[in-house]
């Protein structure tokens, strides 16, 4: 059985998913050697059970983010924070020197050029959390990729470790702080 | 002068009377990271990254101001030290804010290079994301307090070797800020000479040069070598290029 | 003045003493002070005067007389009569009744019997409910700066320092370095100038022994600096005291002002060819000025931040000339030891730890105060005996010693003997003297929160251990309290504890993981009874199943 590979967005651009795109050919290889079961570039709905691997892509910034990182913690073994701001919060933790109603405020009064108006159906909409934080700070992490966003060489190196059935350990040749 | 023997990670060194263990290390090619060290400036051991292990006595000793003694064992990459030294890298970088684009680009970054070290793959603290500010009053300069790390290189470089003594620190613990004068802007301070040597010292990128380009943003890593001369006219003159280490 | 003029003035004063049928003491320390000790004084004056026996009675301020939860204190000298929470009224009453006729007012007395101080034993306390806390003459006529004339009129300085050391005294802000090791390096290191620092820069929460020993009996510290300075060649001496002792500087202003009067203090003191000054300099109320290499550099009028030691004060002190920085207490215990020999000092506390202990017993007893101690005595005694036990209906649960730099020592650990080496062997240290006792109705892990955020309050920032690691030691104890704490949350707050302490540059760093580490070791179950469980994986995927390179 292939190993069952699923990659996440939460809190961030999706820089690192389009960087996991710059494997370019690369992907065919990979493609033969995992399942993937869930990504934001696959149409799947429900994150699925029994996954070997997470990528996770981005900080925990808001309620939904935080609630779903701990249904992908219950049904991954393992889980990388994929890129900078799932490892230190990076850009989106940029915000965590304001409070959510500043920026609330600022984004969609203050700005706005149109209507302005702060989203306030909870139902259908996440709530910001007070800080947006690294994935670890939230739910137990089992690796990082490092890099704003990884490059395709680091993805690589963490893929094909994974998928000879280990953890990867970056090298400090594949470190990299933004 | 006189002369002792003692030995480190189990090789002989001899060295003057009155060398500090990093000055004989460094001398020999033998690596012990560093922060607020700065050769020319005073040693503080503020840091604690030097620390090293002296056999006999279970205390830790900074080697940027620890002296070997005759017959002296020292020990400088053991587990428990890389262990610390990975914590204390691990503390400042969720201490300040340290998202940056321009060091990764760089490579000018001391900070950036001690994560480097030690292997910093992720911080187990949580960040603090300390409301600092910037300030950039000054014509030539910035002080970004969000990147600082408070080695006070800045401080020493300004006191000692400028002798003008704009920069000291502010509060305490947590709360440590470098400020000029009595807490006033920097452009307004009636000490600087603009001499910009504590842009120069500065290890990370809370002191900068306005109007440099990432590229341009490098730092003065060996001994301080600058001298002021026409400071009205952003030209300084140094003893020689400086060499990068 | 002359030695013989000094005998004259003791005998002069004993004599004026000597004509008053009462000497009245009323505590006149900080906490007598808050508790209402003016308004007694002021009642008791009023009635003597009244009742026209205001000048057969003397009415004099003295040090403080321990049982401070009980106070204003009013001690009857003649008859050692001891009344507790004397207001005007009972103030009165102690005149009309006690004074005029005779009669003691019972219900409102402590018998000096009660174990709070059978079992005390008073060398530098020795002072407080004797004599008056402003008065030379008073502290001349109890025998003081008899032994400043002791070493001048005969002793080398040698003799005196080796007299300290066969006394083995022992530091008591804490660390219980040898003093008299610590005056010989500084006498060899060669030097035209040297100095004498005394450490009042007392911050413990809940401590005020150096306080109540400065306002009760300054003359006694100032007589231990000019012995230490002879002792070591000093000519100056610093009173370092913090800002927050208005009283305690008042009465060292004054008794300086009296002792260079006297010609104690000076140049030429007794006619002899010593010369010692002592200036008194104010801290801002920074606790890690009470660590020496700060302390140094506060009086030099710089920051009050460590450095790394050595070289050692007595090497390198102020303005690097070499310093002996002692603490209130070890100076306080240098005139009865150079009076009444080494031999006599050893015969009282431990043989490592020789002497006496000032504490500050606060927190859940029946009696809080000021004690003395002899070194050696157990810790349940001092609870027990002295404090009373805890409140009714209470249990007892933990002392804390040696206040934010130290542990809490729970029940089983209760017969150790106090002194350095005890102490310290289970997690806690002597400290300056702070002793607060919990009960069960403590939780301990917020007792280490309080502690962590005083020492997280008081980092001078320098270090980056201590700087950075005590917030977060902080945020995780605030973590784990709140019960949002997890299993790993506690393993990284141990590792962070034992890494702050080891890599910490001064003392402050080093020891405020201490009241952390010594609540995890006897109160372990405290701490993982409000820990929570952590979402993790509930499959059975397995591919994966080794790692590459080294593992964290």
């Amino acid at each position: 059985m292939k190993p069952r590979v699923a990659t996440v967005w939460l809190g961030g651009c999706s820089g690192c998913h389009m960087s996991f795109l710059d494997l370019d050919e690369r992907l065919i290889e990979l493609a033969d050697k995992m399942e993937l079961v869930y990504s934001p570039i696959a149409d799947i709905k429900e994150f699925p059970h029994n996954v070997d691997v997470t990528l996770v892509e981005g900080a925990i910034t808001n309620s939904e983010n935080e609630e779903y990182a701990h249904i992908i913690r219950k049904r991954s073994k393992f889980i990388v924070a994929f890129g900078d701001c799932a490892t230190t919060g990076n850009v989106t933790a940029m915000r965590n020197r304001f409070t959510p109603d500043e920026i609330l405020k600022r984004s969609y009064i203050e700005l706005a050029e149109k209507n302005p108006q702060i989203p306030n159906d909870y139902t259908t909409l996440a709530q910001l959390l007070k800080k947006a934080r690294p994935l670890h700070e939230v739910i137990k992490v089992d690796a990082w990729l490092h890099g704003c966003p990884p490059t395709a060489d680091q993805i690589w190196f963490a893929m094909t470790s994974l998928l000879e059935g280990k953890i990867p350990v970056l090298p400090p040749a594949y470190l990299r702080y933004g | 002068m006189g002369v002792v023997t003692f030995t480190m990670d189990d090789v002989q060194y001899s060295a003057n009377e009155g060398d500090t263990i990093l000055k004989v290390a460094r001398d020999n090619g033998v690596h012990i990271p560093t922060l607020c060290f700065l050769e020319g400036l005073s040693p503080v051991g503020a840091c604690r990254l030097c620390l090293v292990e002296i056999e006999g006595s279970p205390k830790l000793f900074p080697a940027c101001t620890t002296k070997p003694a005759e017959g002296m064992i020292v020990r400088t990459q053991t587990e428990r030290l890389k262990k610390y030294r990975k914590m204390i890298v691990e503390l400042l970088a969720s201490e300040g804010n340290h998202q940056c684009a321009v060091c990764v680009v760089n490579g000018h970054c001391e900070l950036q290079d001690l994560a480097y070290e030690v292997g910093l793959d992720h911080v187990r603290f949580p960040y603090l994301y300390p409301a600092k500010t910037l300030d950039a009053s000054h014509k030539e300069f910035v002080i970004d307090r969000n990147r600082c790390v408070l080695c006070t290189r800045c401080v020493r470089v300004c006191h000692e070797v400028e002798g003008a003594h704009v920069w000291d620190i502010a509060n305490r613990g947590i709360n440590c800020e470098i400020i000029a004068d009595m807490n006033t802007p920097w452009g307004e301070s009636d000490l600087c000479t603009s001499c910009g040597k504590c842009v120069r010292v500065c290890p990370v990128g809370a002191l900068l040069e306005k109007g440099a380009t990432v590229g341009e943003l490098k730092k003065e890593r060996g001994f301080v070598k600058v001298i002021v001369t026409a400071r009205s006219k952003h030209e300084w003159i140094t003893v020689e290029d400086h060499e990068e280490e | 003045m002359t030695i013989e003029d000094l005998h004259e003035l003791a005998e002069k004063e004993r004599q004026r003493q000597a004509q008053y049928k009462y000497r009245i003491l009323y505590c006149s320390s900080a906490g007598c002070v808050s508790s209402g000790c003016e308004a007694a004084r002021t009642a008791l004056k009023q009635a003597l005067e009244e009742h026209g026996v205001a000048k057969q009675c003397e009415l004099v301020g003295t040090g403080c007389l321990g049982m401070c939860g009980e106070g204003p204190l009013v001690l009857v000298h003649n008859d050692q009569t001891l009344y507790q929470r004397v207001d005007a009224t009972i103030a009165r009453k102690i005149v009309e009744e006690h004074i005029l006729k005779g009669n003691i007012v019972r219900e409102h007395t402590i018998d000096l019997n009660d174990p709070f101080f059978a079992e005390q034993k008073k060398i530098v306390l020795e002072n407080m409910g004797k004599i008056n806390a402003e008065s030379i003459e008073e502290y001349i006529a109890a025998d003081g700066y008899s032994a400043l004339v002791k070493v001048l009129s005969g002793m080398t300085p040698e003799d005196v320092i080796s007299e300290i050391r066969r006394s083995n005294l022992r530091g008591r802000g804490g660390a219980g370095y040898p003093t008299g090791l610590k005056w010989d390096i500084v006498r060899k290191s060669p030097s035209d100038q040297k100095y004498v620092v005394c450490n009042a820069d007392e911050g413990d929460p809940g401590a005020f022994m150096d306080r109540s020993v400065l306002e009760g009996d300054p003359h006694r510290v100032l007589e231990g600096m000019a012995i230490a300075g002879y002792a070591v060649g000093a000519n100056q001496g610093y009173i370092y005291v913090r800002a927050e002792y208005p009283l305690a500087i008042e009465r060292l202003r004054l008794a300086i002002k009296q002792a260079e009067r006297l010609g104690i203090l000076g140049n030429r003191i007794l006619e002899s060819n010593f010369n010692f000054h002592i200036d008194i300099r104010i801290g801002a109320g920074a606790f890690v000025c009470g660590e020496e290499t700060a302390l140094i550099r506060s009086i030099m009028g710089r920051r009050g931040r460590p450095r790394p030691r050595p070289p050692f004060p007595s090497e390198k002190g102020l303005w690097d000339k070499p310093t002996v920085i002692n603490n209130v207490e070890t100076f306080a215990n240098v005139p009865p030891i150079i009076r009444n020999g080494a031999s006599w000092f050893t015969s009282i506390g431990t043989q490592k730890s020789p002497g006496t202990k000032v504490f500050a017993l606060a927190g859940k007893v029946k009696r809080t105060g000021l004690i003395e101690v002899p070194m050696g005595i157990s810790l349940r005694k001092v609870v027990f005996d002295i404090g009373g036990g805890t409140p009714d209906g209470s249990t007892f649960k933990a002392v804390q010693t040696g206040g934010p730099s130290g542990g809490c020592i729970p029940e089983q650990h209760l017969d150790l003997p106090v002194d350095y080496e005890s102490l310290q062997s289970v997690g806690s240290i002597m400290g300056s003297g702070g002793m607060i006792v919990m009960d069960n109705t403590s939780d301990m892990v917020d007792v280490a929160k309080f502690f962590m955020e005083f020492c997280m309050d008081e980092s001078c920032g320098k270090c980056i251990p201590c700087r950075v690691g005590t917030k977060h030691i902080y945020m995780m104890l605030d973590k784990i309290v709140k019960e949002e704490g997890t299993e790993e949350d506690f393993a990284l707050l141990q590792e962070l504890c034992v890494m702050v302490k080891e890599t910490s540059l001064c003392g402050l760093g080093q020891s405020a993981p201490n009241p952390v580490l010594s609540t995890i070791r006897f109160f372990r179950e405290e701490y993982t009874k409000k820990l929570q469980p952590t979402s993790c994986y509930e499959g059975n995927a397995s591919t994966i199943t080794e790692t590459n390179g080294e593992q964290k």
